[in-house]
């Protein structure tokens, strides 16, 4: 069964076309990494995927179904999940307070979240996932007080509140010190292991070749090479892309 | 909390003391309702001053026939009703755009109660707006009359702080923060909006409709744009986005100019330095000064109220 189908994306900004017509295919269970130099299309990739964007051309479909310009809340209550590369949270809110809010909007109607305060469940849940990324001593701190490492690893917990069946990672370890960096790469591969499926962009080629089964190389809007890690690292295409033609 | 909203009945025996404890309670309902749309939600809305026109004039008229009873919920609910339509605007336009659109509201609503003068008695207003009765018992006095505006004050405010400590509260919070990560965690901003926009309008609608037989006169003056700033003055300096901040605020913008009147004609001058001291040394709006009284005390940081 296919996770995440995309067929001939393709998104411009004005005139300029940060996505060019990519195919991709990504199964069930799969731990699929994206990679490519900086301005590839990657992050608009994933915008496009979970709707932040609006496709310009292409389908994008989500376990069979057609999910191609959907609105992102609808996209992430079907069970698409992602952390983001820079930091998007709730600054003004506390760390349980974000994270309550990654699963209220999957649970019961608008009405029922009116009248349901008690949500010891979800509370639970989150202390269990703060703790294990070491951050349940700041559940009650604001946000905008904890440092770029700290925000990013409750990005990754937030992303696992709602236990989505497809998790876009972008960038995880950028910015976290080099312990966790291991620690999140040891549950990223946990995750996978529990049957969930992963994509992950990465810089950091160390973190992609260990993790990922099968990876996907983009360059200026295409996809210029796919598949595992030992093929990617010797094709030329890539070793272009990264380091230019020798001469 | 219902106690203190009744005390005045207790204490103070001149009428005016009891006009002003009421005035005071009407203003603390909008300015909840306003909490919610600016200070949860993130929406600006200069649309108060409209909203509590259409709240007044719904009791105002239909007071006599139906009766104060039925007036009063009909309010809020046409204003809730005329809120979620005004809403709509608030999902395409933002900050700027969306106080211009309010603002248009608050002047529409301005010219039809001057201009259709067969229904709202235009610029000369509705006069002798008679105060409710249950039977043998009357609230025409001003103390009668300030135990129905402090029961209704303290249902509503009960309705908006169990609203906010729902989960409502977190995803108006969510909006506010941040809307795009909001979106994206499935929070539906169309609904949220709307909502918040809805309720908030619909107090004004409860507070225009305790001040039409509170005043027992109207006219379309009163609910001119001037007083949607004043909405926004007791917001801001009581202390936006927190529960306790605007009924503070609606303390300080009806209570102020009372006690500055034996400033006679420099009382302008006075009341908008004060509102730009208070907004300059205390960002935060006024209730902090009593959150840093608390910590100075106790030690302790004061609990929020609302989750």
């Amino acid at each position: 069964m296919k996770a995440l189908e995309v067929e001939g994306l393709k998104k411009s900004f004005g005139g300029f076309a940060a996505l060019k017509g990519v195919d991709l295919c990504v199964n069930e269970g799969e731990l699929f990494g994206l990679i490519g130099p900086n301005g590839s299309g990657k992050t608009t990739f994933f915008n496009c995927v979970t709707g932040i964007l609006k496709c310009s051309d292409g389908k994008v479909l989500f376990k069979g179904k057609e999910i191609t310009n959907k609105g992102p809340d609808a996209i992430y209550k079907m069970g698409i999940g992602r952390t983001f590369q820079l930091i998007e949270m709730f600054p003004g809110m506390t760390v349980m307070e974000n994270m309550l809010v990654a699963i209220q909007e999957s649970q019961g109607s608008m009405l029922n979240r009116l009248f349901r305060i008690r949500e010891e469940g979800n509370e639970k849940r989150a202390l269990e996932l703060l703790d294990f990324l070491r951050i349940s001593q700041l559940k009650d701190e604001l946000v905008r007080n904890l440092s770029y490492g700290q925000q990013k690893l409750l990005d990754f917990a937030m992303v696992l509140m709602s236990k989505p069946d497809l998790i876009l990672l972008d960038e995880p370890t950028s910015g976290v010190e080099i312990e966790m960096r291991h620690e999140i790469m040891r549950l990223i591969k946990e995750l996978n292991g529990q049957g969930n499926t992963i994509v992950v962009i990465e810089h950091n080629m160390d973190v992609v070749m260990n993790l990922c089964g099968r990876i996907v190389v983009l360059d200026s809007g295409e996809k210029i090479a796919e598949g595992a890690p030992g093929e990617i690292q010797n094709n030329p295409k890539v070793i272009d892309a990264y380091f230019g033609v020798e001469e | 909390m219902l106690g203190l909203l009744l005390l005045p009945v207790v204490i103070f025996k001149s009428q005016y003391l009891l006009y002003l404890s009421s005035l005071t309670c009407v203003y603390m309902i909008v300015a909840c309702g306003l909490n919610i749309i600016l200070g949860y939600a993130g929406q600006i809305s200069l649309a108060q001053a409209g909203f509590l026109g259409i709240g007044a004039y719904v009791c105002a008229l239909l007071g006599p026939t139906f009766s104060f009873w039925v007036a009063l919920p009909l309010a809020g609910v046409i204003c809730f009703v005329i809120g979620l339509g005004l809403g709509f605007p608030s999902l395409r336009v933002k900050t700027h755009f969306l106080a211009m659109v309010t603002i248009g509201f608050t002047v529409i609503v301005y010219l039809i109660l001057t201009n259709e003068q067969k229904w709202t008695g235009g610029p000369f207003g509705i006069f002798n707006i008679a105060r409710p009765k249950i039977g043998p018992l009357s609230f025409t006095s001003p103390a009668g009359y300030h135990i129905i505006v402090a029961l209704v004050t303290f249902i509503i405010l009960l309705l908006a702080f169990w609203a906010l400590n729902s989960q409502w509260g977190r995803a108006f919070k969510a909006i506010r923060e941040n809307e795009g990560r909001a979106e994206m965690l499935g929070v539906n901003l169309r609904n949220y909006k709307l909502m918040a926009f809805a309720i908030g309008s619909g107090f004004a609608g409860i507070g225009g409709a305790l001040i039409a037989p509170l005043f027992g006169y109207i006219d379309p003056t009163m609910f001119a744009l001037g007083f949607s700033f004043q909405c926004l003055l007791m917001v801001v300096v009581g202390g936006i986005g927190r529960f306790e901040g605007p009924l503070l605020g609606a303390m300080i913008v009806a209570l102020l100019p009372e006690l500055l009147r034996v400033t006679e004609k420099f009382f302008p001058i006075i009341f908008a330095l004060a509102a730009v001291l208070i907004m300059v040394f205390l960002p935060k709006g006024s209730v902090s000064l009593i959150d840093w009284v608390y910590k100075e005390l106790t030690g302790k940081e004061e609990p929020q109220l609302t989750k």
